[in-house]
């Protein structure tokens, strides 16, 4: 059953609530989108609405992981990630142990368009050295991660999605932070693919193994710490390297597989995301025209392969 | 340590020279906001905060955020006074392999609380501090000592507006009010005035000093001990440079340190202050 990322991590920052007393959950006016709700329900005195205040957010929750807390800050993400310098300074620079939960990120958002979007968040998030950043692909990674992520003790970004995503893990998944995930075995390439686009890299994959392609393909979850020996190692076994995200081409998981290759392995590469700014549509017109739903993901990779 | 108001004075003027004299070492730094910060901070740090080697790393420390980061000279001052940081060490600030970095930086040296220097952040840093003693009921107070340059920061509008609504009592802001910025007079580039009208709109319990004056500084923060369910606000008006008479100037020694001849000028014009 589809379901949002979002949602999966609102049931389960609800449910550790009882057993992390530390944890604390702050919004900016979008409870009822984040789902941060969940908590603020159960645990009130642990919940605080800032407003539309997400500078301050920030800033609060850095002073209260500093003085012992474990603060999640939720918004869209495009919002939070955006009020990057006091990120950078207040959060990361000082060590503040805040997981900053970014929701509504990439263009499948829709209808609200691109000033809602969270298009470029990973690669900010990339550059500061101690930001781990997870993206999970379905709900059980959304709340293994959860769980992960309230017994982590450094700065973290959980990215989200509003839509709701297939399942591509079955009950028998373990998270393990910073690991490449491998889903499907092939040695002609190697995609690797994060968040809520995963699935459609791994049914073009089969699709296109109907056509002779022996693809792998490979679920980044853990963004940064990026897994390096995996990524160089997969690049040496298969000779072609792919990315699939919704977010921008610059700097994301793209970006970051890119700049680890050049170093270690050079490697013919396409990366499949976002060139341009977002704009309003549905999201599966959205998909379609952006080339990120199954059909325009296995369009991009036939061509790649045949180049 | 001697706290009583003559002698932390006298102490201040003493903390004056190390300030002088580091920045000159440093070779740059910002010696204005430094100056005028430093009776404040005197006070502050040693009858209220409280800090001593023994409680920096108490979790129920009382806790001073220094928003305005350029004027950390005078926080490190205290420091060494203070004996939570050797006093040679002073004279390594903002050099590679130091823990005095050029702004605060609480990986570096926990005592700084949090990295600041960008500026406008630290009052959403101390309200922070400040929720978490509420939530826990705990009786530590959070101080936030800031500039008023930074106060045209949207941001400290944000935590302006947004401490009163959490009834954040335990909160005391200290402005370090001495009129000016790299740019000019503060009022003549963002003019903050009527600046107290406007606090107290916001629901903050507000008092306006002369933050050179060792009496009044306590009176005030004594006043600012009690708990009425508003945070507290004290505007200190300071003199950019105070105690070096070349330096009192609004906006000139705002981000320069002396040269050799300038910081023994100023070390002998303090010196003589204390025979």
């Amino acid at each position: 059953m589809a379901k949002a990322t979002r949602v999966s991590f609102g049931e389960e920052l609800a449910a550790i609530g009882a057993t992390h007393p530390d944890v604390v959950v702050f919004d900016a006016d979008l409870s009822k989108s984040t789902q941060s709700w969940m908590f603020a329900e159960k645990y009130p005195q642990r919940f605080f609405e800032m407003g539309i205040q997400e500078h301050n957010m920030i800033g609060a929750a850095a002073g209260m992981a500093l003085s012992g807390k474990k603060p999640f800050i939720c918004s869209f993400s495009t919002f939070v990630v955006g009020r990057f310098e006091v990120i950078r300074m207040s959060i990361g620079y000082s060590e503040a142990n805040v997981t900053v939960v970014g929701t509504h990120c990439g263009v499948a958002i829709g209808e609200d368009g691109y000033s809602q979007m969270a298009l470029e968040d990973i690669a900010l998030m990339r550059t500061l050295p101690n930001m781990a950043i997870i993206q999970p692909a379905d709900d059980r990674e959304a709340r293994a991660a959860v769980r992960f992520l309230a017994e982590y003790d450094q700065p973290a970004f959980l990215r989200l999605t509003r839509q709701g995503l297939e399942e591509v893990h079955d009950d028998n998944y373990t998270f393990e932070f910073g690991k490449a995930d491998e889903l499907r075995g092939g040695k002609d390439a190697v995609i690797f693919a994060t968040g809520g686009v995963l699935h459609n890299a791994l049914q073009a994959a089969e699709e296109l193994a109907a056509e002779g392609l022996d693809l792998r393909v490979v679920n980044i979850h853990t963004i940064a710490p990026l897994d390096v020996d995996y990524v160089v190692r997969a690049a040496k076994e298969t000779g072609r390297v792919i990315t699939v995200e919704d977010h921008s081409v610059v700097g994301g998981l793209g970006g970051a597989v890119a700049e680890t290759l050049a170093e270690h392995q050079p490697t013919l590469m396409k990366r499949i995301g976002m060139h341009s700014y977002g704009r309003s549509g549905t999201p599966k017109d959205l998909y379609t025209h952006y080339e990120l739903d199954k059909d325009g993901v296995k369009k991009q990779i036939a061509a790649f392969m045949k180049g | 340590m001697d706290l009583t108001l003559p002698a932390l004075q006298r102490s201040a003027q003493e903390m004056r020279i190390d300030i002088i004299k580091m920045l000159h070492a440093a070779g740059s730094g910002h010696p204005g906001g430094s100056l005028s910060l430093i009776d404040i901070l005197t006070v502050l740090m040693t009858r209220y905060v409280k800090r001593t080697p023994e409680n920096v790393e108490d979790p129920d420390r009382h806790r001073m955020v220094l928003s305005k980061g350029h004027g950390v000279p005078a926080l490190y001052a205290v420091l060494a006074k203070l004996g939570v940081i050797p006093h040679d060490e002073l004279m390594t600030l903002r050099r590679v392999d130091s823990r005095l970095q050029g702004h605060p930086h609480n990986a570096s040296l926990f005592a700084a609380e949090a990295s600041t220097g960008s500026l406008g952040q630290g009052l959403s840093i101390a309200q922070g501090m400040a929720m978490t003693a509420k939530l826990d009921s705990k009786p530590y107070k959070v101080y936030c000592v800031m500039g008023d340059g930074e106060t045209q920061e949207g941001q400290v509008w944000e935590a302006l507006l947004s401490a009163p609504m959490f009834k954040l009592d335990n909160l005391v802001v200290i402005l370090d009010y001495n009129k000016g910025q790299i740019d000019g007079p503060t009022n003549d580039i963002v003019n903050l005035e009527p600046l107290a009208d406007k606090l107290r709109a916001f629901n903050w319990d507000v008092q306006e000093i002369d933050g050179h004056d060792f009496e009044a500084i306590d009176a005030a923060l004594e006043k600012a001990q009690g708990y009425g369910g508003r945070p507290h606000f004290i505007i200190a008006h300071t003199v950019k440079g105070k105690g070096v008479s070349f330096m009192e100037d609004p906006t000139e020694w705002h981000g320069k340190a002396p040269n050799d001849e300038q910081a023994a000028a100023a070390v002998k014009e303090l010196e003589a202050t204390l025979n």
